[in-house]
């Protein structure tokens, strides 16, 4: 079981924009909405294994830069009928600042 | 609270169709209860021909089966037709006295077949054409007697004889007229046809007056006017179609030939909507399935109480399934006064084609043989395309236009496993197979399905023959194509309303045109983005978020999540000091790949994200800047060496081109921008396939505009020739500029030039002397706070933190 891990200020990621957090098991993108709600998954898509990070973020969904398939950031997984799931990461912020739970 | 009730009279196409339209947009919003009077699941009416034939089996047609009813909670009443309506206290009744009561009422009893007043008409043996029992029964009969007649020599009077004769019965088809098909088909065409069908075995009695139908219980024979006498042992009348309005009349509501409804479905009683065959709507009755698709789509739309979209009436066109058989027809096609008829004709390969034109747009189109075209024709008349600038070649179909390059054969001649989309490695069968399992109508079900046609396009025309040719009589809706998901408004529409409006943002795009997603897609964001900084350069804040990765961080993505980097060489000159500094970045970054690409510039493939603005800080350091070989925009200015240094050159066309570039470099257009300038025609810069190429001639510049040569090779149009350097600027900003507020984002120049007409590009740039002016001078404006490398911006150390990943793990 990991631990809470500080990652940066909710301020250091852009309205509709994303940011990376780099792990040696593979990047986590770290989204946050046009509303403030952020989100944490595997920086990898489920088609080919692009980075979402890169993405444009609409609603609560990102779309691919590779191919446009779409990912539902509240439960990874691709919009109908694409298939596919990335991993979804606990996020929170407290006061402003982000914490993960890389697992 | 209670959730809304909603009853739907009427199991068919239409009606069907609108609880899948209302459940895609509200799924919660009703509890819906189904009535259909035949004994059957929602199935494809359109399809009833080819089962007749036996080449599709009933389980083929069905739409939506009994699971599709109950996994969305649909209550589903078959075989039980409603006899009652009572508006007052919402009720409707069945046959056998059940009653269900309704919050919201929609109609689609569809239409019945149009029975001859004849003596005899009550016999045995004597049938429509209209649901599965009907077509039951003909199969019976095609078992057990030999003689059919069917009387109408329409469309569906000549698949049914079509398919009897398939199953072994001598058909004679009595037509009252001299012509078949007269509602789709002109004479020469019908001639063709009628032939073919003798080929095929069947019999013709045209101009014959039905007297009377003869028999006991069953009929046997047919008689007409003349006195003569045929066997039929079955008879299908097949004469038309006239919409079921009986309950609707009995219920009060306003009926004239059909339940007259207004523009969002709704009929005389607020409470009561009705689509399909049994709606008149502006005095127009309906029996294509294309309009009824587009009844649907609105009328859930207000059902779903979003309250926004208007049925306006269809443009239709016709096919007949007769295998074997290839048959098109369209809008207006007998011309007449004022129209003009652009005809080709082969009977050898028993070819017809002909166009009716008016204004040189195409109003109407018949083909015979040879329908390839179809679809393109279609596409024509519904754009009310200017055809001027090709009219001498329409007749020979698409591949003919230069801007073909892969379409243009019969895909149902093709085998299962030929490739039909080359992008996505997509064969013909696994798209018939999703098209018939996964019952989907549309290209956009497609190609999200399938992914055929779904990358760059160029297939579309073969995807979308196969649905034609596996779903049936279905065409693509009319009206303009709404720009996205997020919205019913087209580009064009768009962007009117963003200058007239005077709509500065995003949100106020959003707010003023009824956005139905909070902030957009992937695919509306863009262009709303370079929509609005199109039309107010001077103040839109561009908005980063809303550009695909490549704009946002000035580098082309890669397959790997990697990076290229290509800096600009002014016409593609450059000099021992940008090449020093070109090795030392690639050596320093440890760049894998150094590549020459197609507009004479050098990229540098595999560089990682976090080293981009170190990458252009040491670039910037030798004086190179962005070369914008990632966006929508001015991409390069390919160049020969011109007079300066050939033998042949007759201008200086590595001077031009350069000149050119450091005037429109960094300008953003609705799609990449590619020139060119050959220093003599021999063209070595192959100026002729750029958005704007410049050819120099001896006595000048010669003018190009609209090449590609992407996915459809197309070459350019001549413009216009000009004196001076001077004037090749102006009408390349001109050029630009016009490209730029009139061509719809992600639509290059060579089909933007094909769909408004050269000669309207003329207009506007060659024979309007002030209105060019004006629009080089709206460039200039729009270039001077265009014109900053955002490589130096991005470079600045406050704005690398984006670059970097936010945090470093284990």
């Amino acid at each position: 079981m990991t631990d809470w891990i500080e990652i940066g200020r909710l301020d250091d990621i852009p309205q509709q924009g994303s940011r990376v957090v780099a792990n040696a098991f593979g990047n986590i993108a770290v989204f946050r909405t046009g509303d403030d709600r952020v989100f944490a998954l595997r920086d990898r898509c489920p088609h080919k294994g692009g980075p979402l990070s890169q993405g444009i973020v609409h609603g609560s969904r990102i779309t691919c830069p590779l191919h446009n398939w779409v990912i539902d950031l509240e439960s990874g997984s691709a919009q109908a009928p694409d298939e596919g799931h990335a991993a979804c990461f606990p996020l929170k912020i407290e006061d402003g600042v982000l914490w993960l739970k890389p697992r | 609270m209670a959730k809304q009730k909603l009853v739907l009279i009427g199991n068919g196409m239409a009606g069907v169709r609108t609880l899948e339209e209302l459940l895609k947009l509200a799924p919660a919003q009703y509890d819906i209860t189904v009535f259909g009077a035949e004994p059957h699941p929602n199935y494809n009416r359109m399809l009833l021909s080819p089962v007749l034939a036996g080449e599709k089996k009933l389980e083929d047609i069905i739409i939506n089966d009994d699971g599709w009813y109950a996994g969305h909670g649909i209550t589903l009443h078959k075989g039980r037709k409603i006899t009652r309506i009572d508006r007052r206290k919402r009720l409707v009744m069945t046959e056998d006295g059940m009653e269900a009561g309704y919050d919201r009422l929609l109609l689609a009893t569809g239409s019945v077949p149009f029975i001859l007043p004849l003596p005899g008409r009550d016999l045995e043996g004597v049938i429509g054409f209209r649901d599965i029992r009907d077509v039951d029964l003909m199969l019976q009969a095609s078992a057990h007697y030999r003689h059919a007649v069917v009387i109408g020599g329409g469309l569906l009077g000549l698949e049914a004889a079509n398919g009897l004769r398939k199953q072994g019965m001598e058909v004679t088809v009595v037509h009252v007229l001299d012509s078949l098909m007269e509602r789709q088909l002109d004479k020469p065409a019908a001639a063709l046809l009628k032939r073919a069908l003798e080929e095929n075995g069947l019999n013709f009695l045209m101009e014959a007056q039905t007297e009377a139908l003869l028999g006991d219980t069953r009929v046997r024979a047919i008689r007409f006017k003349d006195g003569l006498e045929i066997p039929a042992d079955l008879v299908v009348m097949a004469v038309g179609i006239r919409p079921n309005i009986e309950l609707a009349k009995s219920a009060g509501l306003h009926c004239e030939r059909g339940i007259v409804v207004n523009d969002t479905l709704q009929t005389y009683d607020p409470r009561i909507y009705a689509v399909g065959e049994c709606v008149q709507h502006r005095g127009n009755l309906f029996g294509l399935v294309a309009p009824l698709f587009e009844q649907a789509k609105v009328c859930a739309n207000h059902l779903a109480e979003y309250g926004i979209g208007r049925y306006q009436g269809s443009v239709t066109s016709t096919k007949l399934k007769v295998t074997g058989i290839d048959l098109f027809s369209a809008g207006d096609f007998q011309g007449g006064d004022g129209f003009e008829e652009l005809a080709f004709q082969d009977p050898a390969r028993g070819v017809y084609k002909k166009l009716v034109v008016r204004d040189n747009r195409v109003k109407g189109a018949v083909l015979y043989g040879d329908t390839v075209d179809g679809a393109w024709y279609f596409q024509l008349m519904r754009e009310a395309t200017d055809i001027g600038d090709f009219r001498d070649t329409v007749l020979f179909g698409r591949a003919h236009m230069a801007d073909e390059g892969r379409e243009g054969n019969s895909v149902m001649s093709m085998s299962d496993d030929a490739e039909i989309c080359g992008c996505n490695g997509v064969c013909k069968k696994p798209i018939v197979d999703a098209i018939s399992q996964k019952k989907l109508f549309t290209l956009d079900d497609v190609r999200a399905h399938t992914k055929a046609s779904a990358s760059c396009g160029s297939c579309t025309g073969l995807v979308e023959q196969i649905l034609a040719a596996t779903v049936g009589n279905f065409e693509p809706a009319p009206q303009e194509k709404p720009m996205c998901k997020c919205t019913e408004h087209s580009h064009d529409g768009v962007r009117k309303a963003i200058v007239e409006q005077r709509l500065q943002s995003l949100p106020a795009v959003f707010a003023a045109l009824g956005w139905k997603t909070p902030d957009g897609c992937h695919s509306c964001r863009p262009a709303l983005n370079y929509y609005l900084l199109c039309a107010w350069p001077e103040s839109y804040q561009d908005d980063p978020q809303s550009r695909f990765i490549n704009e946002r961080v000035h580098a082309n993505i890669q397959k790997d999540g990697t990076y290229s980097v290509v800096p600009r060489m002014w016409g593609g000159l450059t000099n021992p000091t940008e090449l020093r500094a070109i090795a030392d970045v690639a050596d320093k970054f440890k760049i894998p790949t150094v590549k020459v690409t197609g507009g004479q510039r050098i990229d540098l493939l595999g560089v990682k994200k976090e080293d981009l603005p170190a990458v252009w800080a040491d670039l910037n350091a030798a004086g190179m800047v962005s070369g914008h070989a990632y966006g929508k925009a001015l991409r390069t200015v390919k160049t020969c060496v011109g007079s300066e240094w050939c033998r042949f050159g007759t201008q200086d066309s590595t001077g031009l081109g350069v000149q050119l570039e450091k005037m429109t470099w960094g300008s953003w257009t609705p799609h990449k921008f590619k020139m060119a300038v050959s220093g003599c025609p021999r063209n070595c810069a192959e100026a002729t396939i750029k958005d704007f190429g410049v050819v120099c001639v001896d006595s000048g510049y010669e003018i190009h505009v609209g090449g590609n040569g992407g996915i459809k090779i197309r070459g350019t149009d001549l413009l216009c020739k000009v004196a001076s350097e001077a004037e090749v600027l102006e009408y390349c900003g001109a050029f630009m500029q016009l490209y730029r507020e009139e061509g719809r984002y992600l639509e290059r120049t060579a089909p933007w030039i094909e769909r408004v007409g050269l000669s309207y590009v003329k207009s506007r740039i060659v024979e309007d002397a002030e209105g060019r002016k004006a629009l080089f001078s709206r460039f200039g404006a729009s270039q001077s706070r265009a014109q900053a490398d955002p490589w130096a911006e991005l470079a600045q150390p406050a704005q690398r933190d984006q670059f970097l990943p936010l945090k470093q793990l284990g």
